[in-house]
């Protein structure tokens, strides 16, 4: 009688019997997020969104929302992006986002007109920075043009330069980049797409 | 690549070998010290390193620590058997199994979880354990002849 078992048993008993459980890998996962954010090492948590213009990708850093990402860019690239060009210490972990979520949230229900967040301008710098600083001044429902507030920063000839940081604005729809239009009413142009740029103009012009 | 895709890829394998080597009660908090400490060197870590290496290593490191505990364990407690996901092998196998893994000299547990179940090449294996490659070798093929001796299934008993 053979009293040894088989290797090959052994070692398919040897997976089975350390296999984790369902639930338990996603346990660990929150366990993780917890304490890398109390050991302060986790530079980005980043999540995602159900909103009227596609899925969105929210990223915070301790400081405040980093980066709002349309599906247009393709979610893993914006997340990819950040890795490598900020930090790579990367974790999904919604809790991070549940205000901006909220206030995201109500933003498509019409039931707030400006946000309280705080922002985080790291992905952003010089003439950029200025420009997608004064944004958030541009009033829900209303528009500039990339003209005006190439004057409005003092810098009137910079018309091309808005548009850049326009087309660069790291937190689209918190930063209201969409409130800027061609002189002649044309839409310009708009990161996640016209059609989206098009939609936040009429939610915001039918409140 | 963001460290969420580092531990979406390796989860499991790093669960794996934490269970193996540090036993069912402790292996949770083997794998949430082991990604924690990952994620404080990730930006470090050249783009070229063998992560699964990289994170058997630190596992390793925090294994040793724990180890000492999971020699006391009672197999026979109620932690190894319901910590365990496999619902088609009976309680008592399970136990047994978890015995036999257990009484393994550490060398020959550490390098059968590292390569059997952690996927590491011997020469990996060796790189954590110490000594040659084909001295890993060796104990990963003594671990497992152990085991096919002291690890007999209940059902297949007196068959």
């Amino acid at each position: 009688m053979n009293r040894e078992t088989p290797t090959e048993q052994v070692i398919s008993d040897l997976h089975a019997l350390t296999s984790p459980r369902p639930g338990t890998l996603e346990g660990l996962h929150r366990r993780l997020e917890d304490s890398a954010i109390r050991a302060n090492i986790l530079d980005v948590a980043y999540t995602t969104i159900d909103t009227p213009v596609g899925t969105l990708l929210l990223a915070a850093t301790e400081r405040g929302l980093l980066r709002i990402g349309f599906e247009t860019e393709g979610l893993d690239k914006v997340v990819n992006d950040l890795s490598r060009e900020f930090s790579s210490r990367v974790l999904k972990s919604p809790k991070r986002l549940d205000v901006v979520a909220f206030e995201i949230d109500e933003y498509f229900n019409r039931r707030r007109t400006s946000f309280d967040l705080a922002l985080d301008f790291s992905l952003s710098n010089g003439f950029r920075l200025l420009v997608q600083q004064f944004l958030s001044s541009i009033a829900y429902g209303t528009t500039e043009s990339y003209k005006q507030v190439a004057a409005l920063v003092g810098n009137p000839k910079a018309v091309r330069a808005v548009g850049t940081a326009c087309a660069t604005n790291p937190l689209p729809i918190v930063v209201p980049c969409h409130r800027v239009l061609r002189t002649d009413g044309g839409l310009g142009g708009y990161l996640g797409g016209l059609d989206v740029k098009a939609a936040l103009l009429s939610l915001e012009s039918a409140a | 690549m963001p460290f969420e895709n580092v531990v979406a890829v390796h989860s499991v394998t790093v669960f794996r070998v934490c269970r193996a080597v540090v036993g069912p009660a402790d292996a949770d908090d083997a794998w949430s010290e082991t990604f924690l400490s990952a994620l404080r060197t990730y930006p470090e870590l050249p783009d070229n390193a063998n992560v699964e290496a990289w994170l058997v290593t630190i596992a390793h490191r925090k294994a040793i620590d724990i180890v000492r505990h999971y020699k006391r364990i009672d197999s026979s407690s109620d932690v190894a058997v319901e910590a365990s996901a496999n619902v088609s092998m009976s309680d008592s196998t399970k136990r047994e199994l978890w015995d036999s893994i257990r009484s393994l000299p550490d060398r020959q547990r550490h390098a059968v979880a590292y390569h059997y179940l952690g996927g590491l090449p011997y020469v990996e294996v060796a790189k954590i354990i110490g000594g040659t490659t084909d001295a890993a070798r060796r104990a990963a093929a003594d671990g497992i002849q152990n085991l096919r001796k002291t690890f007999i299934p209940v059902e297949s008993k007196g068959a």
